[in-house]
This record gives structure tokens, C-alpha cells and sequence, in this order.
């Protein structure tokens, strides 16, 4: 491309790059995505930096300080990290199973209700059906255990964990199928063929090909497991042993209103998704990665 | 796996170990539908317990209320506010439809048709909203929006939700486009069509079950968006789920059934238009996320 001084020329340049009316359709969409998700992302991250009193790194030094809000991190992982293994190590072989299946719809469709429905409302069922009188414990005490009045499932650490995997499984289940679903089922005919049996097919075919996949969908379902919210408050002890990173960020703005604070809080949450989202994906290369789909395009 | 069995179990000198996997993997294919049943039975509980405790009269320390009745779904009513709640609801998810789609359906257009510099940051920009958690981006939003004075109104929460919603039709809509051959479109021009009347002519109805699928999909999404629409609600403009939330967190102030009349109004409300979108997409296109 040369560069010119005429600007009709530069006109014409423009037009070889691309830029003509047609492209410019994609502006309103980017300046909605610049002015409500850049802008406010980029402003939270000055603000955090400009607290209602001290210097600028004040607000993180408060959140550090303080035991009470450090806390937060170690507790949202506590509570995030288990539900989205759990999800992912039962997601998996499910999703061979259901790969094999001619009609995967209705499975799928099942499956796709809570993550409709949203946790709220998952939230209301629990604290009925989990509930001390529930049928889910009125279920274990008829297969004999004393669970009436002794087991408690809500209100507390279990309760956040069983929405977490309640609405969790089937997001990571989706994923992990269409992860599954997108190999060619000729590499694993070829390696049964050469008399390879079902977990080592597994180790030495869908493994390798399937880890870059895994780790994206580990990411994607612990970034929302760690963004908890509703489900801490309502189905937990918001005050007590599940008062999550999120809740300490929505007090911040709501209850002190103290903007500043929030962001920080924010801009916390973000750095350790961020983190752990940067680990996994560090560790994704030491597997394979190039083309598993075969033919199938 | 069946289709493979038969293949391994019957080379010879493996047999009986062939049989003992045989029912090694026989136990394991049951274990692993035994976990997907009681993930279904858990959540048939979960919404079943909601429906009966609507339904009931009285429900203590027993399997199923003391008797039925309706008066919570008029109760409710009445109590949450429900003719303001919808309606603030149906204005938000219409606003947020209509929008979504006159700003997402262009520049999926231009994303799929055009090679123009910055187009993969412009791409990462629309994925980020889509991959962030919103309640981690919600929090600055709704800085921003309360101090240019959209916070607690209608218009805020449509805001809001406009930030997921435009590019998750972005991303369903490219596919669709890239189908479109593009020799249509040349023929369309040849013949002195502007680009407003190629979009009305020609590709609006080539593109209609697209759109149908991806606006059908950001009304469910709107429906259930919690995060967004309570960080940037107001009490005038609360959505359904915000109101069910505000119900469930102050238990005790209102009868539990009557909350869970209105659980199950905002379930039917939800649970129709998923049907309507089943239709026309495939389940897993609600998680939403695009690969690739």
C-alpha cells in the first residue's frame, strides 16, 4: 500500500484496506461495546486507583489488610475450584455416552433448563427441595439414614456447592460435548481396529486431542463458578463461611457506596480469573494442538 | 461403543479377560447413567418442589401440602407488584430484542463480509463481554451508568443488558451470514440496490431464521440475566428474576407459597419462549459460547 498525499487517493486506499460503507455497519455495535464494557472496565480501573481517602494504592491496601476481606479469595476458590472440577470430571464421561446417543436432544434440551431457569430460581427449589423437611432428605430417611432435623444441605457451604454444580453441570456438560462431538470418529475406529480397548483409546486418542478443549472449558465454568452471587447469598451463609469475593464487591457499591472501593474489589476478581485463567491455558501447550476433526470439517 | 465391542471381544486369545472387561464396562456404562439420572431426578425435584408448594395450602414436616389451592398466584399478584414487575420486564426484553438485533445483525454482516484492519481486535472485543463474568464487569457498568444518571431507570437495565446481548448476536449471526453465497448479494448490486435495500430484500429474508434464532435467544437470556438487571435496577424497574430475588432474600416477610407462586410465574414466562426457540435452535446454542 502506498502512501499518498492526495486525499482522494487516500480514499481509494481506505476502500483496498476494506473500510467502505459496509464496514462501517460494524461501528454501532463497537462503540456500545467500547462506551458499556471497555470504558467502564478502564474507568473501575482509574477509580480504584483514586480512593475516598489515602493514597492511590489505598483501596488494595485496606482489601489486603484486612482479614476479613482477604478472606473472600481464599473462599470463593474454596467453593469454586471443587464445583468445577466436579462438573468437569462428571461432564466427561457423560458426554461419551451421550455422544453415542441418536437422540441427543432430549438430553440436551433437559439439561439447557437450569441454566434457562438461572439461579435464582434454582435458589428457591434448593431451599425447598434441600430444605430439612425436603423431600431429597425425607428420600435419604426413608432408605434409612437419620437424616430428618440432622442433615443440613442449605444455609451453608453444601448449599452454594449443589447450585454451583445444579446450574454448572450442564454448562460444562454443552461445552465438553461439543468439545467431544468435534472429534473424527475415525481415529478412534482406527485404534480399536488395532485392538486398543476403551480407556486406552481414551488415554492415547481422546486425551491428548481433547486437552486443549478441557482446559478452555475448565476456564469458562470456573470464571463463573468464582463470579458467584446470588446462590451465596440466598443458599449460603452470606455473612459467614460463603461470604464470597463478588458479595464483598457488591457491598463496597451498594451498601457504603463507596464506588472506589468496589472497583478495587472488581479489579481484584478479574486479576485472579484472569490469573488462574492464564495458568491453565500456560499449561494447555504441553498437549497437542492442530486438526482432530478430520473430514468432518 | 457398541458399534466397537463386537470387534475387540472377538479375537481369541483375549476371551476371558474380553469378558471381564465386558462387564467392567457394562457396570461403568451404568454408573455413568446412574449419575446422569440422579442429576435429573435432583432437578425435577428442584422445580417439582417449587410447583407443589404454589399449589398447596399447607406444607409442614410432611411429603406433599395439606391441600390444594390457587389463591397464591393471586396473592402474589398482588403482593410483589406483579402487573408493574412484567410490565417493566416486557419493556426491558423488548427494548434489548429490538435493539440487539438492529446493532447486531449489521455488524455481524460487516464481521462476516469484510477484512478490514483491527478486525480481530475488534473480534476479542465482542468475546470479552460473552467470556467475563457479569457480575465482575457489572460493578464498573454500573458505576458509569449512575454517574451519567441511567442507574435505578429503565433505560439502564436496557443498558446493561445490551453488553452481553449485541455481541452474542454478533457471533450467532456470522455463521448464518458466511452460508449466504455472496454472488446474490454482487447480482443484488449489479442491479443498483443501495445497502439498506440488499438488507431488506435479500438478505433479511434469507437471514430470517437466523435472526429469529439469535433474538429468541437473547430474550430467554434477558429473561433469566440476573446479575445485570439487579446491579442497574432501581424499585421502579426491577425485571421478574430481580423481584423473585428481592422475594426469596426477605423470606419470612411474605408467605413462602406466595413466593413460590411467583417463582413458577417467571418459570411459565421463561419456559414458553425457550420452547419457541427450541424450535428453531439447537440447545447447546444457548450456552452461547462460539468456538473457533
Amino acid at each position: 500500500m502506498a502512501v499518498t498525499e492526495a486525499t482522494g487517493k487516500r480514499a481509494k486506499s481506505w476502500r483496498e484496506n476494506g473500510l467502505d460503507g459496509v464496514t462501517m455497519l460494524v461501528a454501532p455495535a463497537l462503540v456500545l461495546v467500547v462506551a458499556l464494557f471497555v470504558y467502564p472496565f478502564l474507568y473501575g480501573l482509574w477509580l480504584s486507583f483514586h480512593p475516598k481517602a489515602g493514597g492511590i494504592f489505598a483501596n488494595y491496601a485496606r482489601f489486603f489488610g484486612s482479614a476479613y476481606q482477604r478472606s473472600t479469595i481464599a473462599r470463593t476458590l474454596g467453593i469454586a475450584l471443587p464445583a468445577t472440577l466436579v462438573n468437569l470430571i462428571a461432564a466427561l464421561p457423560v458426554a461419551f455416552r451421550v455422544r453415542l446417543m441418536r437422540r441427543q436432544r432430549l438430553i440436551t434440551t433437559l439439561l439447557v433448563l437450569p441454566i434457562t431457569l438461572g439461579t435464582v430460581l434454582v435458589a428457591e427449589g434448593m431451599l425447598n427441595f434441600y430444605g430439612p423437611q425436603g423431600w431429597f432428605v425425607r428420600t435419604l430417611s426413608l432408605a434409612g439414614l437419620d437424616a430428618i432435623g440432622h442433615l443440613r444441605l442449605v444455609h451453608n457451604y453444601w448449599g452454594v456447592f449443589i447450585s454451583l454444580v445444579i446450574t454448572g453441570f450442564p454448562f460444562t456438560f454443552l461445552l465438553t460435548l461439543s468439545y467431544v462431538t468435534g472429534i473424527d470418529p475415525a481415529l478412534e475406529q482406527a485404534a480399536a481396529t488395532l485392538g486398543a480397548r476403551g480407556w486406552e483409546r481414551f488415554r492415547t486418542i481422546f486425551l491428548p486431542l481433547l486437552a486443549p478443549g478441557l482446559a478452555v472449558t475448565f476456564c469458562l465454568s470456573f470464571v463463573q463458578a468464582f463470579a458467584v452471587f446470588p446462590s451465596a447469598v440466598l443458599l449460603g451463609q452470606i455473612s459467614g463461611e460463603t461470604r464470597v469475593i463478588s458479595y464483598a464487591a457488591y457491598q463496597a457499591a451498594f451498601q457504603k457506596y463507596d464506588y472506589s472501593e468496589a472497583s478495587a474489589i472488581a479489579m481484584i476478581m478479574a486479576a485472579v480469573q484472569l490469573a488462574l485463567v492464564v495458568i491453565v491455558l500456560a499449561g494447555r501447550r504441553l498437549f497437542y494442538r492442530g486438526p482432530a476433526a478430520g473430514g468432518k470439517g | 461403543m457398541s458399534a466397537i465391542t463386537p470387534t475387540t471381544s472377538s479375537l481369541p486369545p483375549l476371551r476371558r479377560s474380553g469378558s471381564m472387561r465386558r462387564a467392567g464396562g457394562r457396570a461403568w456404562i451404568i454408573a455413568v447413567w446412574a449419575v446422569t439420572l440422579f442429576f435429573l431426578v435432583n432437578l425435577a425435584g428442584i422445580i417439582g418442589a417449587v410447583v407443589t408448594s404454589s399449589l398447596g395450602t399447607r406444607w409442614l414436616r410432611a411429603w406433599l401440602p395439606a391441600g390444594w389451592t390457587l389463591r397464591w398466584y393471586g396473592s402474589a399478584w398482588s403482593d410483589f407488584q406483579l402487573t408493574q414487575v412484567l410490565t417493566a420486564t416486557f419493556e426491558v426484553v423488548g427494548a434489548v430484542v429490538l435493539l440487539a438485533g438492529l446493532i447486531g445483525v449489521p455488524a455481524a454482516y460487516a464481521m462476516a463480509r469484510r477484512d478490514f484492519p483491527g478486525k480481530r481486535i475488534v473480534l476479542l472485543m465482542f468475546l470479552l463481554p460473552l467470556l467475563v463474568p457479569t457480575i465482575t464487569y457489572g460493578i464498573p457498568l454500573t458505576t458509569v451508568l449512575y454517574q451519567v444518571g441511567l442507574g435505578g431507570s429503565l433505560s439502564g437495565v436496557i443498558a446493561a443488558n445490551l453488553v452481553p446481548t449485541v455481541p452474542f448476536v454478533i457471533l450467532v449471526m456470522i455463521p448464518f451470514i458466511e452460508q449466504i453465497d455472496p454472488r446474490l448479494e454482487a447480482a443484488a448490486r449489479v442491479f443498483g440496490a443501495g445497502t439498506f435495500r440488499l438488507f431488506v430484500h435479500v438478505l433479511a429474508p434469507l437471514l430470517a431464521p437466523g435472526i429469529m434464532a439469535a433474538l429468541l435467544l437473547v430474550l430467554v437470556r434477558t429473561l433469566g440475566m440476573f446479575e445485570l438487571s439487579f446491579l442497574a435496577a432501581g424499585p421502579t424497574s426491577q425485571t421478574l428474576v430481580v423481584a423473585l430475588y428481592y422475594g426469596v432474600f426477605a423470606a419470612g416477610v411474605r408467605p413462602e407459597q406466595s413466593i413460590d407462586a411467583m417463582a413458577v410465574i417467571y418459570m411459565v414466562t421463561s419456559l414458553i419462549w425457550l420452547l419457541i426457540a427450541l424450535r428453531f435452535v439447537n440447545p447447546t446454542q444457548i450456552v452461547g459460547r462460539s468456538r473457533r
